[in-house]
């Protein structure tokens, strides 16, 4: 099980699929925060720069299975969990990631990996202090990030699942898919629900407010004195 | 000369945990052996010798080890080069270059029948981890879904023994295998020493659950071959 974080700082976490907005929201939490001189640090999924570029390798020649797929995001999980998330937790900064252990535990049980092996493997991760799921109907999360999109990518489609030969079909029921596992965990995993449908200012507005409560007294009172 | 006899009935896979649920229904034909050992203790020798046998013997033999995956066997070398890594990254680094091996080499040439004779197995990194003070449990469950080998041996050689065969190879000790990040000694031969007694305690105390068979690796090249193609011989012949 996970322990709970000793450290002095706090997590924040976001979770989601892609188009909810949750990027947008956890950059606009992180401006509100540094401009109050809150310290801060910012993470995102597959961004460790040792395993990124092996990841973006296999990706590219379709050399991933579900476990390898999940391995190695793992290993871009514990690289960017050891080298940046624990230490700046217990040196008291607030530390922001946009997607966390969830998406994993969404992601590669979707592709078909045991869901208690998955847990298992990310065993060693604090449980965030505040993790927020925003929730989108697929059509919605789906048509956003079509619009922006000529083309979508092998895995992004969900394309090794042998859902649909037509990429745009296989990513709408790859969503789906993913959608059905972070709702089976709001509850279990304690995700505050953000409507994700709604203006983003509303949603920041949300998002603030939960933030506020949770951070230490000084913090808070010298967020809301800005 | 008369081959050994090897049975070709399918069989499904057996796994130490959850397994891969995907490959569940996945049946295989051949027989997966393990040599297990300290850098120097004559694994690849053995290997070598073990496969010309099998194979004059008329079986199909691959031959597989650790970080030789196409995916990440080069990136860990990079990232161990350049000592950046922490532990559990290291350690879910090598599980990925296992697991890519093990669905990508290992199970398919089971699947067609081949002897598969792997140059260390997950035993290696669970000694690893848990020397660097990851917990067991956890290295066990990471491995829940590799397969449970048919016979697995462990060349035993006494560290004392072992430094001159390093020695013999290489003009230096390596940074990983004397345990270097763990900072056990500033001095590298006793670091080596202190190192190689840690790993052979951890295997020692996987010996029992994993079913190891320890072998006198101390022996001459010659010896320790009989002893292990007796064994072998005799595993295929009754199975």
């Amino acid at each position: 099980m996970m322990k709970s974080t000793k450290a002095e700082g706090k997590l924040i976490i976001v979770e989601g699929v892609d188009g909810s907005g949750k990027s947008t929201q956890i950059r606009l939490l992180e401006k509100w925060l540094r401009y109050a001189g809150v310290p801060v640090f910012f993470t995102e999924w597959n961004s460790s720069e040792q395993v990124k570029e092996i990841i973006s390798k296999g990706k590219k020649r379709n050399l991933l299975t579900p476990t390898t797929f999940s391995l190695l995001h793992a290993t871009d999980f514990a690289a960017r969990y050891e080298r940046n998330i624990l230490p700046l937790l217990r040196a008291g900064y607030v530390v922001l990631a946009d997607r966390y252990i969830y998406t994993a535990f969404a992601r590669d049980v979707v592709r078909g990996c045991s869901p208690e092996w998955v847990r298992h493997v990310y065993g060693f991760a604090v449980k965030p202090d505040l993790a927020f799921y925003f929730r989108v109907p697929v059509e919605i999360s789906f048509d956003r990030i079509v619009k922006n999109r000529p083309k979508l990518k092998y895995y992004e489609a969900g394309m090794d699942l042998n859902l649909s030969n037509d990429p745009y079909e296989s990513y709408r029921i790859f969503q789906g898919r993913i959608v059905e596992q972070y709702e089976s965990m709001v509850e279990k995993e304690g995700f505050t629900v953000i409507d994700g449908t709604v203006d983003i200012e509303e949603q920041q507005k949300h998002v603030r407010q939960k933030v506020m409560e949770m951070l230490p007294r000084q913090r808070n009172q010298r967020a809301v004195a800005k | 000369m008369r081959a050994a006899r090897i049975r070709n009935e399918a069989r499904p896979i057996r796994y130490y945990g959850k397994g891969i649920p995907y490959l569940q229904d996945t049946e295989v034909k051949g027989r997966l052996i393990v040599i297990e050992g300290p850098d120097a203790s004559g694994r690849s020798t053995q290997i070598g010798l073990i496969t010309a046998k099998l194979e004059a013997d008329g079986h199909a033999v691959l031959n597989t080890g650790l970080r030789r995956s196409e995916l990440v066997g080069e990136g860990i070398m990079e990232a161990k080069k350049e000592h950046m890594l922490g532990r559990r990254t290291m350690s879910l680094f090598y599980a990925a270059d296992f697991a890519d091996q093990l669905e990508n080499k290992i199970i398919p040439a089971l699947r067609a029948g081949y002897i598969v004779l792997a140059d260390r197995y997950v035993y290696t990194l669970m000694a690893r981890d848990a020397v660097r003070g990851i917990s067991k449990k956890w290295s066990h469950q990471l491995f829940g879904f590799a397969i449970v080998p048919d016979l697995i041996f462990y060349l035993d050689v006494a560290p004392e023994e072992l430094v001159h065969r390093v020695f013999q190879k290489n003009t230096f000790l390596d940074y990983y295998e004397s345990g270097a990040d763990l900072g056990l000694s500033d001095d590298m031969y006793d670091s080596f020493i202190a190192y190689q007694h840690l790993i052979a305690r951890e295997f020692r105390s996987m010996q029992k659950r994993y079913n190891l068979v320890l072998v006198n690796g101390n022996r001459p090249v010659q010896e320790i071959n009989v002893d292990l193609q007796k064994r072998i011989d005799d595993f295929l012949r009754s199975h």
